[in-house]
């Protein structure tokens, strides 16, 4: 008898690699690989959220993570995760303000007028969710020609370089309480555990790098009625900030370079101020790199609830630290899901023997029993 | 980002060990911290590894951190090493670590990572087991809060996990809990003891060789220091059990391959639908195969 329970995990693991492979190329003859730089922008969106859930701000890398995992976002973020680990740590950035943030859209849904004003930008909100078939044969001339277009047609921008804070104004105003003093340096959830309670500032970083599924169903179900956050956006902004590092020579800030990200600051009335306290609107906060503006709002949301939660104790999921933060990392959930896939047989044995044993048990119980009546 | 700029395609080194060195150095810290206080999980900033959270990444940065050139390691899954998983972490650490070598049989192998499963060969001061655990808290059963669980460890107040399995006595008859089985160290921490089944739970009081748990995605090290006491929890007059494997009449049952009767057994259904029973530590098995010259297993090693 030749049979052996587990043998040819080498050979099968191969042969799966292989697979994976054909299918990725399986247009055959007429197919033509994906260059990096058109998954980057014509899938940016894409790239936006795994930049974005892979906490690695590397537009080309996440454009190959996204090839290699054949457009699975919640592998490419961990391929970029996985990548993080081996590189040393350098130097750390201090605190980076976005208020110098090249801003491409930011809108407000409190104030009609904003100091500097509100700027549509790309945006998909308002267009009809109508397929557009010419898309579908679109010839590179005429993806060329659109691209020529615009810039032609694009006025010379008077547009300052910066634009102020809407919650700025709305502090000088007395609406918002002021701002609250900043830890002397925030949480590093990469280099420590989460340790509940935690600060303010790990909760913002778990969740800048969180899955924007899992950020959402939980924000959701709070301002769906399993909670009690009312959010009006006081500004959702996208843009490149700058990020400013100390020059090696001189110790003066200097421009590195710049990242792409969201942010969203939304306003939500304030519940049982404290008896005496004149009442003031709370601030709930959201930012992330990419494009990401689902995220950065229901990020903006958690992060009002979860403040609540820290302050008043938790009245729903989503008011709980520890529920939100140990459960919204895609890295973390989507490797426990697919672990259920390796082989149990070991633990499965065990639980056929207690099964066996109390069936076996319960069987001479009722046995007994019937003896008796 | 910069329109010239191009991926360093050529630029493909790993560090040795994959891991930089002061993840490596954290871990070793994390180690000691665990070894010192028996039971106690010791948080760490657990890395994420090229595999899945949930397949080994808890052992893997044990192992990685540990190994060094001239150290020798044994995979094991389910207790083979030619388990898909087993395969694929060897290869990783036969990639990133050169200089290591690896071995299938548990005797050769000063470091063995292994998930579900303590060898059967008997392990020496020499060595060091590494366990994958998923779940590194006993009391997860009976408390979904780590801060609360945390305040429980510390007060060594362990009441709700035996009423739990009082619970199990008065419905079946028996405590249910099939593995992961909590045991008590040192007379103080109770550990999960990682998916081994109860079977190997003895296995680890008053181990010569030092037992180190890792939990990747919920970011703990602990540890069962060698020469500890480890008792799993059970009751005066209801004794903790482990798996018999007994047939119908009662006998042990034994490895069809090797004859032991005294292993851990895989249960195999056949084609033909008749049951069989084999070892599940597969290198345990070979050796007593080769030493008993059964040409059929010499065959199934080739």
């Amino acid at each position: 008898m030749g049979y052996v329970a587990i043998k040819g995990g080498g050979k099968a693991i191969a042969g799966a690699h292989t697979a994976v492979e054909s299918l990725r190329t399986a247009e055959g003859e007429g197919g033509s690989p994906l260059p990096l730089a058109s998954i980057e922008h014509q899938l940016r969106l894409l790239t936006s959220r795994v930049l974005s859930e892979g906490g690695l701000y590397h537009p080309r890398l996440a454009a190959l993570a996204i090839k290699q995992m054949q457009g699975d976002t919640l592998e490419a973020a961990f391929a970029l995760r996985a990548y993080r680990s081996t590189r040393p740590r350098l130097m750390e950035t201090p605190t980076q303000s976005t208020s110098g943030m090249r801003l491409i859209r930011r809108i407000s849904s409190a104030f009609k007028d904003i100091p500097g004003g509100q700027m549509l930008g790309p945006t998909m909100d308002y267009a009809l969710r109508l397929l557009r078939l010419d898309l579908a044969d679109e010839s590179p001339e005429t993806f060329r020609k659109v691209s020529r277009q615009f810039i032609k047609d694009a006025p010379d921008s008077d547009l300052p370089d910066s634009f102020p804070k809407v919650v700025d104004a709305l502090r000088e105003e007395g609406l918002l309480p002021p701002q609250p003093d900043r830890p002397d340096s925030p949480f590093d959830i990469t280099r420590e555990p989460l340790i509940f309670p935690v600060p303010r500032s790990a909760a913002l970083a778990t969740m800048a790098r969180a899955e924007t599924g899992s950020l959402l169903a939980l924000a959701y179900s709070n301002v769906r009625g399993y909670g009690n956050v009312h959010p009006t956006i006081a500004e959702l902004r996208v843009g490149y900030v700058p990020v400013m590092l100390p020059h090696p020579i001189t110790g003066e800030p200097t421009e590195a370079g710049e990242v792409l990200m969201t942010e969203c600051e939304v306003v939500a009335t304030q519940e049982g101020a404290e008896s005496g306290a004149p009442p003031l609107f709370s601030l709930g906060y959201g930012a992330c790199f990419g494009h990401n503006e689902v995220k950065a709002i229901a990020m903006a949301i958690l992060d009002r609830a979860l403040q609540k939660g820290m302050q008043d104790g938790a009245d729903c999921p989503s008011e709980d630290p520890e529920f939100v933060l140990l459960h919204v990392d895609g890295v973390d959930s989507m490797g426990f899901a697919n672990h259920y896939k390796m082989p149990h047989y070991v633990t499965f044995q065990s639980e056929v023997d207690r099964l066996r044993t109390t069936q076996e048990k319960d069987a001479a119980h009722t046995k007994a029993q019937g003896a008796e009546s | 980002m910069n329109p010239g700029y191009e991926l360093p395609v050529d630029d493909v080194n790993y560090n040795f060990a994959f891991l930089d060195e002061f993840a490596k150095r954290e871990i070793r810290r994390n180690i000691l911290k665990a070894i010192s206080i028996p039971g106690y999980q010791t948080p760490y900033a657990s890395r994420e590894m090229p595999m899945g959270r949930g397949f080994g990444t808890g052992g893997l940065q044990l192992t990685l951190s540990l190994l060094g050139a001239g150290d020798t390691l044994k995979v094991i899954d389910q207790g083979a090493d030619d388990s898909v998983n087993a395969v694929n972490l060897r290869q990783f650490v036969e990639l990133t670590c050169p200089g290591a070598n690896t071995t299938e049989r548990a005797v050769e192998a000063n470091i063995i990572q292994s998930r579900h499963r303590i060898p059967e060969d008997k392990l020496t001061a020499d060595q060091i087991l590494v366990l994958q655990v998923p779940t590194p808290d006993p009391l997860t059963i009976v408390e979904p809060s780590e801060a609360r669980r945390k305040i429980m460890h510390g007060e060594g107040d362990y009441a709700p996990l035996l009423t739990r399995l009082y619970e199990d006595i008065v419905q079946f008859d028996e405590i249910a809990i099939s593995n992961r089985y909590p045991t008590r160290l040192n007379g103080h921490y109770v550990i999960d003891s990682s998916p081994i089944p109860r079977f190997d739970v003895p296995k680890m009081h008053q181990s010569a060789a030092l037992i180190l748990l890792g939990a990747g995605r919920e970011r703990k090290i602990y540890a069962v220091p060698p020469f500890t006491d480890a008792v799993p929890l059970a009751f005066e007059d209801v004794a903790f059990r482990t798996e018999a494997f007994l047939d119908s009449k009662g006998n042990r049952r034994q490895c069809d391959r090797c004859t032991s009767v005294t292993s851990y057994l895989d249960e195999i259904i056949h084609p033909d639908g008749s049951r069989h029973w084999q070892c599940s530590d597969t290198g345990y098995c070979n050796d007593r195969c080769v030493q008993r010259q059964n040409a059929e297993c010499e065959e199934a090693r080739s």
